[in-house]
């Protein structure tokens, strides 16, 4: 046919059929490629049984949506579509594997921006119709669940878990690694959205986590008593009056130190995600406090629960900051563990934009 | 050269397995919005049903618009993952062209219109000639009027077909010479793709899975934000 092949790190030729074989027993000792484009990421990795990271790729679209001050979701969607298979083949050079030793292809199927998740969806089910394999759809909120476990593999439940990132700020209480409960949630913004309001005000620019920690390292956490809402009003979080607090500040204050005013406000978000997050353990025997989602990069946060749990006499499980951010790592992770408990996902799965936690769902296996 | 078509530009969503003999298989819904939950099962389908196994592929041939961003996103992911992973190369057409290429027998100008939304259409004018289509204009967009207006100032007969007319047919009732073409044929189809793919196959014009990008013909809705008053740096 004088077709030149393309230059394929995870081609495999021959074996598929035309059907693939989903009903089939599922190789627990498999090596799953996990796919995530659910925002301003594009991420391809292999795990080992669920466990072991042999590669996680991310391709960081950061830059591209800094200009317009936040992630706009057409920009997300062109981005993914030119790094999609540039970043699996790169997975699969980085870990040395080939397609063959491939059992399953999962993805984050929601929640996220429709129109980023579809090309991470679209792909896996291709890659899954090509190899024969099963396909996995993962809730992305429950990858970050279990992203903490990547790093820490002996990490004990029950624990709680501060998810906390630009979209979503929940408090979770983790019973086994598919079983477990939304404790509290944010009923206005996200604590990664109020950074970023708060560095937009600011002038401080796109995204504002990082740039808020940096600046906070050289102000006083205690210049400005900034509002800790609903801190003594059951599990759930407000950060929309805290971020208004910020700007009533600066506009009464223009001279005030940006650095006081980022530690101030840095303080405030972490003091209520923590002291929360310490009642929710005491109330429910957790052996441990956990950090997921992007915001768990956060310094002072990081620090105030280490304080907090040695203060407590729990574990403190601090992911690393790969781990914490989106990657697809955790989605690998999670799809091994919804692999064994609910089988394979059929093809018809689309996306689901507003996917919540799939809570308390019972599960065969013990994790610990 | 076989063949596996992919299309999801517009409200349809489909594929077919082809080769210089026909088409071997042809799955397709016109169903609007559902084309990620529909093309992966499709393509399990049409394997199924002509006992072709993907393995066998020698191409994957795709829609890359212009036409609903989303579903050419789905399209293109699916056949660039899939052509990567089976070590194939890509054909990539425009919607547009699909659109004009049953009506290769004419003898007239075709002009492929697709509604845009936003109140705009994307749209290509193409001559036909003993069974062979010629682009005469770019892919561009515009507001059907706008298109109304180009047309009109033409005297050459012409067919106008595609899913711009189902919304807009109106707009252009009144030009001379002018014939819009049935509903049945709004919509770019997988078979024709598969078809009209073995010319570009044959002539060995094919891409890398990496190079190949959906026909936007827009940029991204969104202005870069001016730099915010800043209200700091001052101690």
């Amino acid at each position: 046919m004088g077709l030149p092949s393309a230059e394929s790190a995870f081609a495999v030729g021959g074996q598929p059929g035309p059907t693939a074989r989903f009903d089939s027993g599922v190789n627990p000792a498999g090596v799953i490629l996990g796919i995530e484009t659910s925002c301003d990421e594009t991420a391809a990795a292999l795990v080992a049984e669920g466990q072991q990271v042999l590669s996680s790729v991310v391709s960081s679209q950061v830059d591209l949506h800094a200009r317009y001050g936040g992630v706009v979701p057409e920009v997300a969607g062109r981005a993914h579509v030119q790094r999609i298979v540039p970043v699996i083949e790169q997975a699969f050079k980085a870990a040395q594997r080939s397609a063959d030793q491939v059992t399953a292809v999962a993805a984050t199927t929601g929640p996220g921006l429709i129109g980023a998740l579809l090309v991470g969806v679209s792909a896996a089910k291709a890659l899954a119709l090509v190899w024969d394999v099963p396909f996995v759809s993962v809730n992305h909120l429950e990858a970050h669940l279990h992203a903490a476990f990547l790093d820490e593999p002996d990490l004990e439940l029950p624990a709680v878990v501060m998810l906390v990132s630009g979209g979503h700020t929940m408090l979770v209480l983790m019973q086994d690694r598919l079983h477990y409960r939304v404790i509290g949630a944010t009923v206005d913004d996200a604590a990664g959205e109020a950074f970023d309001k708060v560095a937009r005000f600011m002038g401080l620019g796109y995204p504002g986590g990082p740039v808020i920690d940096k600046l906070s390292s050289q102000g006083t956490r205690d210049a400005i008593d900034f509002p800790r809402a609903m801190l003594n009003d059951g599990w759930n979080f407000s950060f929309s009056g805290l971020k208004t607090a910020v700007i009533n500040y600066l506009r009464r204050n223009p001279e005030a130190s940006t650095e006081d005013v980022a530690a101030s406000f840095q303080e405030a978000v972490a003091d209520v995600l923590v002291t929360k997050a310490r009642r929710a353990a005491e109330e429910h025997g957790a052996k441990g406090l956990c950090l997921a989602g992007g915001v768990a990069a956060n310094s002072r946060l990081r620090e105030m629960t280490r304080e907090a749990c040695a203060a407590d006499g729990l574990a403190a499980y601090l992911p690393s900051r790969a781990m914490c951010t989106d990657n697809a790592a955790m989605v690998a992770a999670a799809g091994w563990w919804r692999l064994q408990a609910d089988g394979p996902s059929p093809l018809s799965v689309g996306g689901d934009p507003s996917w919540g936690l799939p809570e308390s769902r019972s599960c065969q296996l013990n994790a610990h | 050269m076989l063949i596996l078509s992919i299309e999801s530009a517009t409200g349809r969503v489909g594929c077919a397995i082809g080769s210089p003999e026909g088409v071997h298989v042809c799955v397709e819904a016109t169903r609007d919005r559902h084309h990620a939950e529909l093309l992966a099962p499709q393509i399990q389908t049409a394997c199924a049903h002509s006992g072709i196994a993907l393995s066998d592929l020698d191409a994957v041939a795709v829609d890359v618009g212009p036409g609903l961003y989303t579903g050419l996103r789905v399209g293109v992911a699916t056949a660039v993952t899939m052509a990567h992973a089976l070590g194939v190369q890509v054909i990539a057409v425009s919607s547009l062209e699909l659109l004009a290429y049953p009506l290769r027998h004419s003898s007239r100008r075709v002009a492929a219109v697709i509604d845009a939304r936003r109140g705009e259409v994307f749209h290509a004018c193409f001559s036909c000639a003993d069974g062979h289509i010629e682009r005469l204009t770019e892919p561009a967009v515009s507001t059907p009027e706008q298109l109304c207006e180009q047309l009109a100032a033409s005297d050459a007969a012409t067919l106008i077909v595609g899913d711009g007319i189902l919304r807009y047919g109106s707009l252009f009732k009144d030009l001379p010479d002018l014939v819009q073409v049935e509903p049945g044929l709004a919509h770019p189809s997988a078979a024709s793709l598969v078809l009209l793919a073995q010319t570009p196959a044959a002539q060995q014009e094919f891409l890398r899975p990496q190079e190949v990008e959906p026909l936007y013909l827009r940029r991204p809705d969104a202005q870069p934000q001016p730099q915010h008053q800043t209200q700091s740096t001052q101690r």
